[in-house]
């Protein structure tokens, strides 16, 4: 299965013999490939890019937020920096996050497939996602948007900042995601290689598939919702404004349909990384892979029927409320399955406690944190006190930014050797990890205090009593700040001095590790055919199955 | 459903009494003032003890895994397990209890901080950019952020809540409520203050440059010298010159959020010295300000903008009365 054809051993100056990395040249080569591992590592390249401007955008609030007085910034700045600090992570980072970098790298890799089923399609998502990205970075020079990343209305349509642009620029990686989403979920249905059942496919996999079911479902509403306000702004056509007779809390039936099934968007992927490197650094058979795989499912289903619980104190009617606050608390089963099931796969098995494993730990610890602080907002009568303090702001970070960064850096680190061909070097790396998970307790930890104890989020002067949880937040987001950049600058690094990864260093089961690394431009070299299981390691003691 | 009426149950006398469970983690919340907060404090403190358990569960086998099956070689064997019917059945169903009984406890609580009694006193809450406003249909009375919200303890009060601009948020963490305010649509609270004090009013939907100044306080006082205090406001107001009238309702009617009377520059152009002079406007023209142009410029603001400024001033026809713009032009007049 290793060996190379003839016509892909092109690459010359690759240690691989034409990996795709080598296999052609120029930037045109790249910006046009219709090659996934390509198209997945440009993603990388933005999204992480565009993690970089977001959690910069943060650091300077921090500052702001570190005393108790406005210092730093007016309050339009400060507005206008944690609305573009909201719309870069959500819209540009955590919604494309794990599955349009690595989930485009690796899905055709573990389907045992050329490429996934419509490269044109995955190519212009990506130039979707630029021409998106164009908007809001033309949002940011046009003086930028104040209205919070939820556009909230009436206030969004009344305000005389650049809404428009940031709502286009929305509305337009919208399409970006929904392309994704219809590739993913045809690839998963019609590329998958002689002997890859359904119950053999990889929980990555079944991850990746619940997200582009919300993706390609939800997707559509948030962009029609963005196009009715642009319409309301640019035409005085009303339909959210009061003053033009619509209705604003409409708005937030329509925002939140769509926004909170996307945070399973943003987190399903992180799950499915997680049920990987869990497994594989334990070697261990993941635990109860049947649950796993349909709780992806049912979170993604029950997902949809949640979304007035983000409107507790809007208005909307006690009925309702009740009834959200009710299907709200069915999503924490299948949320809990899986947290259950990670932490028992880890039962007698052989942990390294590598860098990846360390990643899967903090979000074990990170992710229970989230999970668990929200069956207080999901409680009806505690949410009146939370709803719009730091406790939410809290909560969101510890499931969409420690849930979904930890599990989208544990896999950076399980599948640099594939994506790079480069090891990275295990003990900055161990330092990073380190810094990142005290760096972000300490951030977001504090703020649930703040929180609970009632100071409004959006403040940019606050309560002197709030002071010393804010000043250890702000001291907090250095060290996580430290600890990203070590991060940064060692797998930087590693691309040209790390060691020669091997074909398979994790000795993992799944097809992406039976290529080269980095993989053959045309992924494998011939016909996989799958044999085993996912999880099916060699040091799996079956004589006392 | 057993668990759900079990746990309220194991909440105790005392939640009856009018406080907490002896456990609540009152670290974690601020002071407890109204007559159903030491309810939600309850609710809180199960949830948070559960989760307390729940995460010392979870990250303590985590860890106690991590280290006992640590590798120590590399042929080191493991178990071939892949999984428990009856231990994943256990696990959903067992936190499935006691998430109806959280939802179930949340709802009852709901419910009680939802539905005011009969006999509460009415006040209107109306948010506007930056600051609340406070009617008293039955005392008829008017009072501003700045005055706070004076109510009698002891006694439930219900707040009807709208917005003239866009939302806001009606939060005041000690009695634990709070609810948003819409325009063109009503909304509302109730609370009883247990005890006299000063609670603190926070605006919890963000509305623009100054929302985190966008506070007030609830003031309670003893039955007895609320009616005292209305009383002495009624005989203010009835002796005050259309002057101190305009004053009043500058403070009231949220002028003084935007505009100084001192020449400093906030949201709007100051109003200091301005009567008699001339304004430059953002069209280019320019106008003498005279009653005219203050009463046009209440009304309907955006019929001419100061130069310099966006046009952010939410009309004020209907809301005044007459004999309430001239009190405040001859206060403006007095700005010198």
């Amino acid at each position: 299965m290793s060996s190379t054809t003839g016509d892909l051993a092109a690459g010359h100056h690759g240690h691989d013999h034409g990996s795709y990395l080598t296999a052609k040249r120029g930037l045109m080569s790249w910006l046009f490939t219709l090659d996934h591992k390509r198209i997945g590592m440009m993603y990388l390249g933005s999204i992480l890019t565009f993690f970089l401007v977001g959690g910069l955008l943060a650091l300077a609030f921090r500052v702001e937020l570190a005393t108790a007085e406005p210092d730093l910034f007016t309050g339009s700045t400060y507005n206008r920096l944690f609305t573009l600090h909201g719309a870069i992570m959500v819209f540009l980072v955590l919604v494309p996050s794990i599955p349009a970098s690595l989930g485009n790298f690796l899905l055709p890799l573990m389907l045992g497939a050329k490429d996934v089923a419509f490269p044109r399609l995955n190519l212009l998502s990506f130039h979707i996602y630029m021409l998106g990205a164009a908007f809001l970075v033309f949002t940011l020079l046009a003086g930028g948007v104040e209205t919070g990343w939820t556009f909230y209305t009436p206030y969004s349509s009344t305000t005389d900042s650049a809404v428009v642009s940031a709502l286009m620029g929305a509305f337009i990686l919208g399409f970006s995601s929904i392309l994704t989403g219809i590739n993913f979920i045809v690839t998963i249905h019609k590329m998958r290689a002689p002997g890859l059942t359904w119950l053999r496919l990889p929980l990555f996999v079944w991850a990746s598939y619940a997200t582009s079911l919300i993706q390609v479902l939800a997707t559509p509403v948030i962009a029609i919702t963005l196009f009715l306000l642009v319409f309301e702004r640019t035409m005085g056509i009303g339909i959210f404004d009061p003053a033009l007779g619509g209705d604003p809390v409409l708005f937030q039936h329509f925002f939140w349909f769509y926004s909170h099934p996307v945070v399973y968007v943003m987190i399903l992927p992180a799950f499915g990384v997680i049920s990987e490197t869990v497994s594989i650094h334990s070697r261990k058979h993941i635990f109860g892979y049947t649950a796993i795989a349909a709780s992806s499912v049912a979170i993604a289903a029950i997902g949809f029927l949640v979304w007035g619980h983000h409107m507790f104190v809007s208005g909307q009617s006690e009925l309702a409320g009740t009834i959200f606050s009710l299907i709200t608390f069915g999503v924490a089963v299948p949320t809990a399955i899986k947290v259950f099931s990670w932490v028992a796969t880890m039962y007698k098995g052989s942990i390294e406690l590598n860098t990846v494993m360390l990643y899967t730990l903090s979000f074990l610890f990170i992710f229970a944190i989230g999970g668990l602080t929200g069956l207080f907002l999901a409680t009806l009568a505690v949410d009146v006190h939370m709803h719009d303090t730091y406790f939410v702001v809290a909560h969101f970070h510890y499931v969409m930014m420690g849930g979904t960064l930890m599990g989208f850096i544990a896999g950076i680190h399980h599948w640099w050797p594939k994506m790079t061909g480069r090891m990275f070097p295990e003990l900055p790396a161990k330092i990073g990890a380190l810094l990142v998970f005290v760096g972000f307790n300490l951030t977001f930890f504090t703020q649930f205090v703040a929180g609970s104890r009632g100071m409004p989020r959006r403040y940019h002067e606050y309560a002197p009593e709030f002071e010393t949880w804010q000043f250890l937040s702000t001291v907090g987001s250095f060290v996580l700040a430290a600890g990203l950049f070590l991060t940064l600058f060692y797998l930087l690094w590693s691309m040209k001095g790390g060691a020669k990864a091997p074909k398979n260093p994790w000795e993992a089961k799944t097809l992406e590790w039976e290529t080269e690394s980095p993989p053959i431009e045309h992924n494998f070299a011939g016909q996989v055919i799958c044999r085993t299981g996912p999880y099916d390691f060699d040091e799996i003691d079956t004589s006392r199955a | 459903m057993t668990f759900a009426a079990f746990l309220p149950l194991l909440a105790g006398a005392k939640a009856r009494a009018g406080d907490a469970i002896p456990l609540t983690p009152k670290w974690w919340l601020p002071e407890s003032a109204s007559t159903f907060s030491h309810k939600v404090d309850t609710t809180f403190a199960l949830i948070y003890w559960l989760d307390v358990f729940f995460f010392v569960l979870i990250i303590g086998a985590m860890a106690w895994f991590t280290i006992a099956y640590r590798r120590r070689s590399k042929d080191q064997k493991t178990s071939p397990v892949k999984g428990n019917h009856a231990l994943e059945f256990a696990w959903s169903f067992i936190p499935g209890l006691f998430l109806l009984s959280f939802f179930g406890m949340g709802f009852v609580t709901y419910m009680d901080m939802q539905v005011p009694p009969a006999d509460a006193m009415d006040v209107r809450v109306t948010g506007q950019k930056w600051n609340w406003s406070f009617e008293y249909p039955e005392q008829g009375l008017q009072l501003a952020s700045a005055d706070g919200l004076v109510v009698p303890s002891n006694t439930p009060v219900r707040l009807t809540i709208t917005s003239v601009d866009v939302l806001h948020s009606f939060y005041i963490p000690a009695f634990r409520t709070k609810k948003d305010a819409v325009p063109n649509r009503y909304t509302s609270l109730w609370f009883e203050a247990k005890a006299p004090g000063e609670y603190q009013i926070y605006c919890t939907e963000y509305c623009g440059d100054d929302h985190s100044r966008m506070t007030s306080k609830v003031i309670a006082m003893e039955p007895a010298a609320f009616r005292e205090w209305v009383a002495g406001q009624k005989s203010a107001s009835a002796s005050m010159s259309p002057v101190e009238r305009g004053q009043k309702l500058f403070t009231a009617q949220g002028c003084a959020g935007c505009h100084s009377i001192d020449g400093s520059t906030l949201i709007g152009p100051s109003l200091k010295g301005k009567y008699g002079a001339n304004e430059q406007l953002a069209d280019g023209s320019s106008v003498a300000i005279d009653d005219n142009y203050i009463r046009e410029s209440i009304l309907t603001p955006n019929a001419k903008i100061v130069a310099g400024f966006a046009g952010q001033m939410p009309p004020y026809q209907g809301r005044l009365q007459d004999d309430e713009i001239s009190a405040l032009i001859d206060y403006i007049k007095t700005l010198k």
